[in-house]
């Protein structure tokens, strides 16, 4: 059977698109894909699209995220949940490198087997964006990180275009969705219970053969209209307006921003923040593209063994910034603008890009509902006010 | 570490005996303990006891008695490196709320014989006695935090004891927020990260048991859960519990309660 061409589209139903998990699984592939638990919409091992959380909306607004039952839903009308590819390509821990000692002579342990390829079904278009803001700092720059090169190179991805955005969601003012444009083996719009497929790579056509999906190619006036979906979406979502009652729909104005908050750094608004701030690190962790580490070795009791572990880190923690004994960014104000500044500024220096694609997870998943895009709202607002300490020594 | 077998001693005071038990039932690794320092008061674990001085003192309970308050001295003056285990030594444990009562009321209703009891007002932690040179937080303890401490201390290095929150434990394991997805008010955010976020990976909130993280906000905290329906009283009873005594949860109840 010969594999369909790139950006052809074709036709599935429930039990195709279970025909590709399958084709996946077949291959040796782990499927990771979204499922109720605990809930929220999570990441986790997929079987069977009877696991899809068809059927569920979530509501999300600051500090808050609650699930509800929906029979018009279908299995990808929830959006993003608190995990994201980083918890896969970037794990929390993980073990770089082991040493023993025997006879007094310190040898270094095989490196474990690779893990299971993955595969990741229902990958948004704000997820692809922060995949390839990961991609430039873990892969970019001559620094190649080979523990995620490994887990990146022979990752299958499934996006899916957004039909429904929440309250949370500002994609549409990063340009990072909700339209997924490339980056995808295969891409899925969801209409009317089926899902048109899009072939995004050899990879996905050869997945897509696998299964045996050839020949329900859509006609072009189909494509047309499902090629709309993620457009629409984004229509509305730019001219969605606040209305009492309902949680108040993000957007974020980027115009000048890194010029902005690097002009900035004596502004009230930080001061202000850090009476709400927990300094929890919640926001960072849930980032899909903050990517900071600390690598220890660990010992244990007898001393003959020792382990270099990698685990995630933020700047919201004392240790990360402790030097000579003494962290050097001590207040929840200066640790609130380092994570801010440099997303959304020190970003573009470093990386050429912002490190913030408008999933808006640190909005919903911060236990106190601090908002990103109302804190960079009100420096606008008030740009180049400073504290009063400052206007008295200068 | 001295070039003798160094000689560890483990003390009680007010307590359940839970965090010496985490020793006791470390298993092998209690083993590889053994063989690397002497065991010379470990009453839990044997009546044989060797005099001091020590190397290592790990000393978990309370201090709520004038006969206790004296032990410790002594004890100090025992040990080099002097580590307080658990909320009890840490904090003063559960039996700090007595610390907002009064504690002959508790005698009158518990004893016969009330005159037979003597009894200090407080239960306070081994560091408002006498120096500590480390606190090992939790109620009780994790076993892979005391183990860590004791193989730092044994090569000399520093203990990788985190002072950061429940919340990357939670994030760590891919456990969904209680408090956000869920709206239960949880200390996570501002209890000091140890037991692998046990209470929340089981669908409850964090109640405190490893104290204060390093910089905990409690008034941004119960505000925002006391404008999402929970009630102070609630809160008092959430923040004054394991770790009650411990200076940030005790100032946020103290607050709480004063604003009523």
């Amino acid at each position: 059977m010969q594999p369909p061409p790139i950006h052809s589209w074709h036709w599935l139903d429930a039990s195709d698109l279970q025909a590709v998990i399958d084709a996946l699984r077949g291959e040796g592939r782990r499927v990771i894909g979204p499922k109720v638990a605990d809930g929220a919409v999570i990441l986790g091992d997929l079987v069977s699209v009877a696991e899809l959380p068809t059927g569920w909306l979530d509501e999300q607004d600051g500090g808050s995220y609650r699930l509800r039952q929906d029979p018009a839903a279908g299995s990808f009308d929830h959006v993003v949940g608190p995990h994201s590819l980083k918890n896969f390509l970037f794990p929390a821990r993980e073990t770089l490198v082991s040493f023993a000692r025997e006879d007094g002579v310190w040898h270094e342990q095989a490196a474990a087997p690779p893990a299971a390829p993955l595969a990741v079904l229902g990958v948004r278009g704000c997820d692809l964006a922060a995949l390839r803001i990961q991609d430039r700092v873990f892969l970019g720059n001559g620094f190649v990180d080979e523990a995620y090169r490994s887990r990146r190179e022979r990752l299958f991805l499934v996006a899916v275009n957004c039909r429904r955005a929440v309250a949370t969601c500002f994609c549409h003012s990063t340009g990072c969705g909700p339209a997924v444009e490339a980056g995808f083996d295969l891409a899925l719009t969801e209409v009317d219970g089926r899902f048109a497929c899009e072939v995004g790579s050899e990879e996905g056509a050869r997945v897509l053969s696998e299964a045996g999906i050839v020949d329900a190619p859509l006609s072009t006036d189909e494509a047309e209209t499902v090629r709309r979906v993620p457009h629409d979406l984004a229509s509305r979502m730019h001219a969605r307006q606040a209305t009492d009652g309902v949680p108040r729909p993000r957007s974020l104005d980027t115009h000048g921003i890194r010029d902005l908050l690097m002009a900035n750094p004596e502004h009230p608004r930080w001061d202000d923040v850090a009476t709400r701030c927990l300094s929890c690190t919640n926001c960072t962790l849930v980032c899909p593209t903050c990517f900071c580490a600390s690598v220890q070795e660990v010992t244990d009791l007898t001393g003959d063994h020792v382990d270099r572990e990698r685990q995630w880190a933020s700047c919201f923690s004392l240790d990360h910034s402790r030097m000579h004994g003494q962290p050097t960014r001590s207040t929840t104000s200066s640790r609130y603008r380092q994570w801010l500044t440099h997303k959304f500024a020190g970003w573009i220096d470093q990386f050429g890009t912002s490190g913030c694609t408008g999933c808006g997870r640190c909005i919903t998943w911060c236990p106190v509902g601090i908002d990103v895009t109302e804190e960079i709202a009100a420096i606008r607002a008030t740009d180049g006010v400073t504290v009063a300490r400052e206007e008295a020594s200068s | 570490m001295a070039a003798h077998k160094p000689r560890l001693a483990v003390f009680k005071f007010a307590s359940c005996d839970g965090c010496q038990l985490q020793l006791l039932e470390a298993g092998d690794r209690l083993l590889e303990l053994a063989e690397r320092v002497e065991i010379d008061h470990f009453l839990e674990a044997s009546s044989r006891v060797v005099p001091g001085p020590y190397d290592v003192g790990l000393v978990e309970g309370s201090i709520t008695t004038a006969d206790d308050a004296e032990r410790i001295r002594e004890i100090r003056r025992q040990c080099r490196f002097l580590v307080s285990i658990g909320a009890c030594a840490t904090a003063g444990g559960i039996q700090a709320l007595r610390n907002w009562q009064r504690v002959d009321d508790f005698v009158g209703a518990v004893y016969a014989t009330p005159a037979y009891i003597q009894t200090l007002a407080t239960s306070t932690g081994i560091a408002e006695h006498v120096p500590v040179d480390f606190e090992l937080r939790g109620c009780p303890v994790d076993r892979g935090q005391l183990l860590e401490l004791l193989s730092a201390v044994l090569w000399g290095r520093k203990p990788h004891v985190p002072g950061h929150c429940v919340c990357v434990e939670c994030k760590a394991r891919g456990t969904v927020c209680v408090a956000v997805a869920k709206g239960i008010a949880c200390l996570g955010p501002v209890t000091q990260a140890g037991c692998h976020a046990l209470c929340p990976s089981h669908d409850r909130e964090c109640f405190g048991c490893f104290g204060p993280s390093e910089s905990p906000n409690l008034v941004s905290l119960t505000g925002f859960y006391e404008r999402g329906g929970a009630s102070r009283a609630a809160l008092v009873r959430l923040v004054r519990s394991f770790n009650g005594h411990a200076p940030a949860f005790r100032a946020e109840s103290d607050r709480l309660e004063g604003n009523e």
